[in-house]
């Protein structure tokens, strides 16, 4: 064979770089798209596609008289998003439902964590009995404790008027769900009943601080208040700030206790007017939903911004045993 | 001792010789006082449960009687001549008699003796509205009869069961499945994907509900139960979560020694991933069971104004209202609608809070 002959037969290899997909690895994948179907077909269409409706949506005034069907929304711009500022409700909610956050989220941090450090105390006699009946009540449906609480809030027979009376000696405790001024103090003694969770996923955070910091610490000459503090609390700083960000979002969430305490109209005189109430309201009761649309964005970015202002407070204030995540 | 503790960033204190000296007599008091502050916490959180037991067996009228006890009991009374008269303790000038009062004024009081009836009706000094009324223990079951005319427990058990069954099941299917592609299989792009799915977890309900709802209605759906249902068969972030965490501790080795044998990767999944992923498929099972159960909001919007379709949580709600003020008859329908899931949770405590550890701490 001449040079030319060869170089001839070569060119094909030489040419282009070939990358060949096997068909084991084709097979691999389709399964595996095959496995992922059901969160495709549900993200697109119960999280994405609304989404963006509901972005378009608050660019309209729809109120559900006519049929969902294009041509039959009237764009208003910007309007509802103007109204954002205007609204008296909007303050009003904001500010109900950030006083009752800035208790309950302290209460549903520090109440779980005293409740872990008992239950997990070597001290503790039967403490999984202990730890069962705190966690009972949270699985109790929100509904039956709001009856509950009904009955041991009511101003004369209530259990918790009648301790009153007992321990502080007053004439007649707080009139907890009439007065507005005691209604949301009244709302986060409920939440006390909820703590069962987050007392569950501290306890575990609790168990799984290797005792020889304790103990290193005890040759130091710690006693039990510094090991908590300078110990204890760092190691489970993770799981803190789970609960907190959980905390928050949840106060923005409120809704079922806000609409059977108080109604559609966050009786009393709208002292439980929380944010997700007046956007139930609006949206479905009101049926203005293209500002209600507006509302629910509002709430959307409030969460986001408060998720990542957490996260970046967390790497300067949580300690992570494994090494950064 | 001195500088090297003092060297310490910590304040140290040096160490104290303890109050009690014998270790046993030591742990013995640490033990009682720890658990008598447990029980005592313990109590005042339980408390309401409390409340709600004793009212459910309480007649209404107790409430309106003059210092009632706190548990369920009638006002002993002594019958005469066809008239029940409340028995009291009175104070006389021979000690506390039991009397029955007939007629009380200001200062003084027509009484009667029921330990001497021939005696007949006499007048005792003492303002009677001070005296203290004695009771029989007397727990009625009349407040559960009133509750059930008014809700119809046994329509609403059942939907929320159907309810929450259905869902479940959707939810284990579909969340299982798409576990098991994220956790097993290379595809490209999966993290971005997943990170994704994680982000989904904050999505507030809020944002998606209205064009849901509008669209429910378009389909005709709203007025069923398929709202509720049906999303659930297209797997949720969290126990997508979840599941796909515990997945990835299962061997690999298990999967290619069942691929060896010539398994599809449909039947690695069933014979080989579900039995060793029981405790995480457990939890999810009762996770998503409760919520179901729970669920208040949703039900709220999808249902609207058909009754019989209602679960618990609604159906009970309209009466929270009408309720408020027959606290008898609340506790019992709050004792009934707590006997199920209270029931449960005592049955699989252990599965339950299994898997919140392995949610919780895994993040």
């Amino acid at each position: 064979m001449t040079v030319a002959n060869q170089a001839a037969v070569r060119p094909v290899a030489l040419a282009q770089p070939q990358r060949k997909v096997s068909a084991n690895r084709r097979r691999h994948v389709t399964w595996g798209l095959f496995f992922l179907t059901p969160w495709f077909i549900g993200f697109l269409a119960f999280q994405l596609l609304p989404i963006v409706s509901t972005i378009f949506l608050s660019f309209t005034d729809y109120n559900q008289t006519q049929q969902f069907a294009i041509g039959n929304f009237n764009m208003v711009g910007l309007k509802n998003y103007t109204r954002l500022f205007t609204d008296p409700v909007i303050g009003q909610a904001m500010g109900v439902t950030l006083r009752y956050a800035v208790f309950a989220v302290p209460i549903g941090i520090i109440i779980p964590l005293l409740f872990a450090t008992l239950v997990n105390s070597r001290h503790l006699f039967a403490s999984n009995i202990f730890r069962t009946l705190f966690y009972l009540p949270y699985i109790i449906p929100l509904v039956a404790s709001v009856m509950i609480f009904q009955g041991v809030l009511n101003a004369q027979s209530g259990w918790i008027n009648l301790m009153i009376k007992a321990v502080l000696g007053v004439e007649e405790g707080p009139r907890w769900l009439s007065d507005p001024t005691w209604v949301l103090p009244a709302l986060n003694i409920l939440g006390i009943w909820g703590v069962g969770n987050a007392m569950l996923i501290l306890l575990a955070g609790l168990q799984g601080v290797p005792t020889e910091l304790y103990e290193a610490a005890t040759v130091d000459g710690a006693n039990g208040v510094q090991k908590f503090f300078n110990i204890t609390i760092p190691m489970i700083s993770p799981l803190i700030f789970y609960n907190l960000t959980l905390g928050v979002i949840g106060a923005f969430q409120y809704f079922v206790v806000a609409m059977l305490i108080g109604g559609r109209n966050g009786d009393p005189q709208g002292a439980t007017m929380f944010y997700n109430l007046h956007f139930y309201r609006t949206a479905f009761v009101f049926n203005e939903m293209g500002y209600g649309s507006t509302l629910a964005l509002l709430l959307f970015v409030i969460i986001m911004l408060l998720t990542g202002l957490m996260f970046y407070s967390a790497q300067k204030l949580v300690y992570y045993a494994g090494g950064e995540a | 001792m001195a500088t090297l503790a003092q060297s310490n960033s910590m304040k140290v204190t040096t160490p104290r010789r303890p109050l009690i000296q014998k270790r046993q007599t030591r742990e013995l008091v640490s033990t009682l006082l720890v658990t008598g502050l447990g029980l005592a916490v313990l109590a005042i959180f339980l408390m309401p449960l409390g409340y709600m037991v004793t009212s459910a067996f309480k007649l209404d009228s107790q409430l309106s009687g003059q210092n009632p006890p706190l548990w369920p009991a009638t006002a002993a009374t002594f019958k005469y001549q066809d008239k029940e008269y409340p028995l009291y303790n009175v104070p006389t000038d021979q000690g506390v008699k039991q009397y029955a009062l007939v007629q009380g004024y200001r200062e003084d009081s027509d009484v009667m003796d029921p330990a001497h009836p021939e005696k007949g009706i006499f007048n005792v000094k003492g303002r009677w509205r001070t005296w203290e009324a004695i009771y029989n223990f007397k727990p009625v079951l009349v407040n559960f009869k009133s509750a059930n005319e008014q809700i119809n427990f046994a329509r609403l058990y059942f939907n929320t069961f159907a309810i929450a069954t259905l869902s479940t099941i959707g939810t284990l299917i579909s969340c299982i499945a798409v576990a098991y592609g994220f956790a097993r299989f290379r595809i490209p792009g999966k993290n971005i994907l997943f990170i994704v799915l994680i982000s989904t977890i904050v999505l507030p309900t809020q944002a998606t509900i209205i064009p849901l709802y509008i669209l429910f209605t378009k389909i005709g759906w709203v007025g069923t139960w398929l709202p509720l249902i049906v999303p659930a068969f297209f797997a949720n972030a969290y126990d997508v979560f979840l599941l796909r965490q515990y997945i990835m501790t299962i061997p690999k080795e298990l999967d290619e020694a069942a691929m060896i044998d010539g398994a599809n990767p449909l039947r690695t999944l069933t014979s080989v991933i579900l039995p060793q992923a029981v405790p995480a498929v457990t939890a999810v099972t009762l996770f998503h069971f409760f919520y179901a159960w729970n669920d208040y909001f949703n039900p709220l919007v999808y249902l609207v104004g058909k009754e019989n379709l209602y679960p618990l949580s609604v159906g009970l709600a309209n009466f929270v209202g009408a309720f408020s003020r027959f606290p008898g008859a609340a506790m019992a329908s709050a004792s009934i609608a707590i006997i199920l899931p209270v029931i449960m949770f005592f049955l699989a405590q252990r599965q339950f809070m299994q898997g919140i550890v392995i949610t919780g701490v895994e993040k």
